[in-house]
């Protein structure tokens, strides 16, 4: 080690290390980080170790993806089953994605939950929240890239999203598949967008909020009857700073394990769980499509299908932007008062109703009960319901398939959820209500079968349904 | 103006400069392609090819794709021939959210896997989130093929 001696005083001399980083990784923070809370403020480092492994797996998935239409879906293919560790890149890349947009949404809660979004710190909370915007273009735009199906008709739907907004929906729409329809102009865009134009917002984000972070210092846990008064908040944590611990090692050390753990998780699930499935290959010509989006955009997906007509262009166009004018600005609603949570009732409220909302619009969005049932070709109604029909009935039973009623009922467990079970539909309706909702539909979503259905057919269905009691 | 006012303020109008220079040629080469209309009448398969009552996908080629596009290039469209001479031409494009409307010849209906909208075999709107009915195309018949119009990805808002 002697020998390395005047190396490193050559270096120090030349770069002068010791006071720039040497000084971030000593500067000084409150003391009560030593004690096991200290665990909860690992939350950011861990999303910037995320981000720093997306940027890794994402420029190793670069040196093979192709961006070209005609060639992408199959380079993914290639990677996916042909390149040495291709597999486990790619699943490195999803799994390191979700869990940015997770632990980003953690250290979010946190933040909030501690009050350190309040003064002095409100610019702190305003970069995060566009780096959570940044995290989730760069979440959508990684799904478009893989370019199968589901991909491209992710891309016509956000094309006709965007058209929805007032006066300028037909031009966004226009830049978003970059022409009148999507085509070969379209992958490139979002390529580029995705690897260098978000990329490059995200490090100057990382820049001023890591910058504005070490200048502000780490904000100390709250104590219950702690209140932000912004005339001598700037003192009283100067005084609380001056008993403070060195970020190295403890904090530093902390933030190293959680970061470690969250790499081996992501790991463990791009082995176990490996990459997302490629779909079948993007073909506009294929309309028989199931077309999803990644879990964490499946809440919208819900969502779209849930507004009630009429405030459609309020909830596609108005929400997002309302939420986040609302994230961004929630530290200059109430950048003073209290920090503890336990004295912040409506800030308890507002992390549980947004963690219940979004769970349970997921949970709907994976059910999907108002998606049709598209029956297969050998497609047929459980054999107990068919059994021992009379002959009109079993013509019942086969117009109850093919005329669209089993993509939306179902019967014994078998069909659609978009409308009622009919399984026991005799039992609570009589002859002429089950032939005037044939006749007339109903529900908002039932279509009218007086023009489809001759008054034969419409009998033989009734006789089916009145079977099932 | 003294001259440390006006370096300062030349630091400012080079800097303007530059950022002229690099982002103007870069905006309009990147915003022309965004107004390039095609408008053009493509053929999509013999008229002879289409059976009355039948409602058929049928799919063209973009008239000028850019070498790479491969698939996307195509569309796809519904096509039903509703006479010796008359037909009805719907976009497949659902008009709520715009993912692709699966015909059910038995049912008459065309349905909608994303949100379940749900249309009558004339396009209009049977139940479901949809806004407004299906989109249609201007055809004509030439020398017995049948030719449709190109058109914008359909848009929610417009026609």
């Amino acid at each position: 080690m002697r020998v390395l001696r005047p190396l490193w005083d050559w270096i120090e001399s030349r770069f002068e290390l010791d006071g720039t980083v040497g000084e971030v990784v000593r500067h000084p923070v409150p003391r009560e980080l030593a004690r096991r809370v200290g665990w909860f403020y690992v939350f950011g480092s861990v999303t910037l170790t995320l981000f720093v492994v997306q940027v890794v797996t994402g420029v190793g998935l670069a040196m093979t993806y192709v961006p070209a239409p005609n060639s992408a879906y199959d380079s993914l293919v290639f990677i996916t089953n042909g390149a040495a560790f291709g597999s486990f890149v790619r699943g490195l890349h999803f799994w390191g994605a979700s869990a940015m947009v997770v632990f980003a949404l953690i250290h979010m809660t946190q933040v909030f939950l501690f009050g350190a979004q309040k003064f002095p710190r409100e610019a702190n909370w305003m970069s995060g929240s566009l780096l959570l915007v940044m995290t989730l273009a760069m979440a959508f735009t990684g799904q478009l890239l893989r370019w199968d199906q589901d991909a491209f008709w992710a891309v016509v739907v956000a094309a006709q999203q965007a058209a929805r907004a007032p006066v300028v929906g037909d031009l966004l729409a226009t830049i978003v598949i970059a022409g009148q329809n999507v085509g070969g102009a379209t992958l490139t865009r979002f390529y580029a967008t995705h690897v260098f134009l978000i990329p490059a917002v995200i490090y100057l984000l990382i820049a001023l909020h890591v910058y504005l972070v070490l200048r502000r210092g780490i904000s100390d846990p709250p104590k219950p009857d702690h209140v932000v008064d912004p005339a001598s908040e700037r003192g009283r944590y100067a005084s609380a700073l001056a008993r403070g611990i060195p970020f190295y090692p403890l904090p530093l050390f902390r933030d190293a394990a959680a970061s470690t753990a969250a790499v081996l998780l992501v790991a463990v699930l791009a082995l176990v769980v490996g990459p997302p499935r490629l779909g079948a290959p993007p073909d506009p010509t294929v309309v028989v499509a199931d077309p999803r989006p990644d879990w964490m955009f499946i809440a919208y997906f819900a969502l779209l299908a849930l507004i009630p007509r009429g405030l459609e262009v309020p909830v596609i166009v108005g929400l997002p932007l309302a939420a986040f004018a609302f994230l961004f600005l929630l530290p200059l609603v109430r950048p003073y008062g209290y920090r503890h949570w336990s004295r912040r009732p409506l800030a308890i409220g507002a992390v549980a109703g947004g963690v219940i909302a979004y769970a349970a619009l997921t949970f709907a969005g994976y059910a999907a009960p108002w998606a049709p049932y598209i029956p297969g070709p050998d497609a047929a109604l459980p054999s107990d319901v068919t059994a021992g029909l009379s002959a009109t009935q079993a013509r019942g039973a086969k117009l109850f398939q093919t005329s669209g009623c089993w993509s939306c009922h179902r019967v014994e467990g078998s069909g659609g959820r978009r409308g009622p079970d009919l399984t026991h539909v005799a039992s609570r309706l009589e002859r002429d209500r089950i032939v005037a909702r044939i006749l007339t539909g109903g529900g908002g979503a039932m279509p009218a079968y007086a023009g489809t259905l001759s008054p034969e057919d419409v009998g033989a269905l009734t006789e089916f349904l009145l079977t099932r009691r | 103006m003294d001259r440390r006012s006006f370096l300062g303020r030349a630091i400012f109008a080079l800097g303007g400069v530059i950022a002229a220079v690099t982002t103007l040629p870069i905006a309009g080469y990147l915003l022309a392609p965004l107004f390039r209309r095609g408008n053009e009448l493509v053929d999509v398969g013999a008229v002879d090819g289409f059976r009355t009552g039948e409602t058929k996908l049928v799919d063209f080629d973009d008239p000028s794709p850019l070498p790479w596009a491969g698939q996307t290039a195509k569309t796809a469209l519904w096509v039903r021939r509703t006479g010796a001479d008359a037909f009805t031409v719907f976009d497949v494009n659902c008009t709520h959210l715009g993912c692709p409307v699966l015909w059910q010849p038995e049912a008459k209906l065309f349905l909608c896997p994303c949100h379940g909208g749900v249309y009558n075999s004339d396009g209009t709107v049977a139940g479901g989130p949809p806004p407004r009915p299906l989109h249609r195309r201007e055809w004509v018949i030439r020398g017995g093929r049948l030719l449709v119009r190109e058109a914008p990805l359909p848009r929610s808002g417009g026609a």
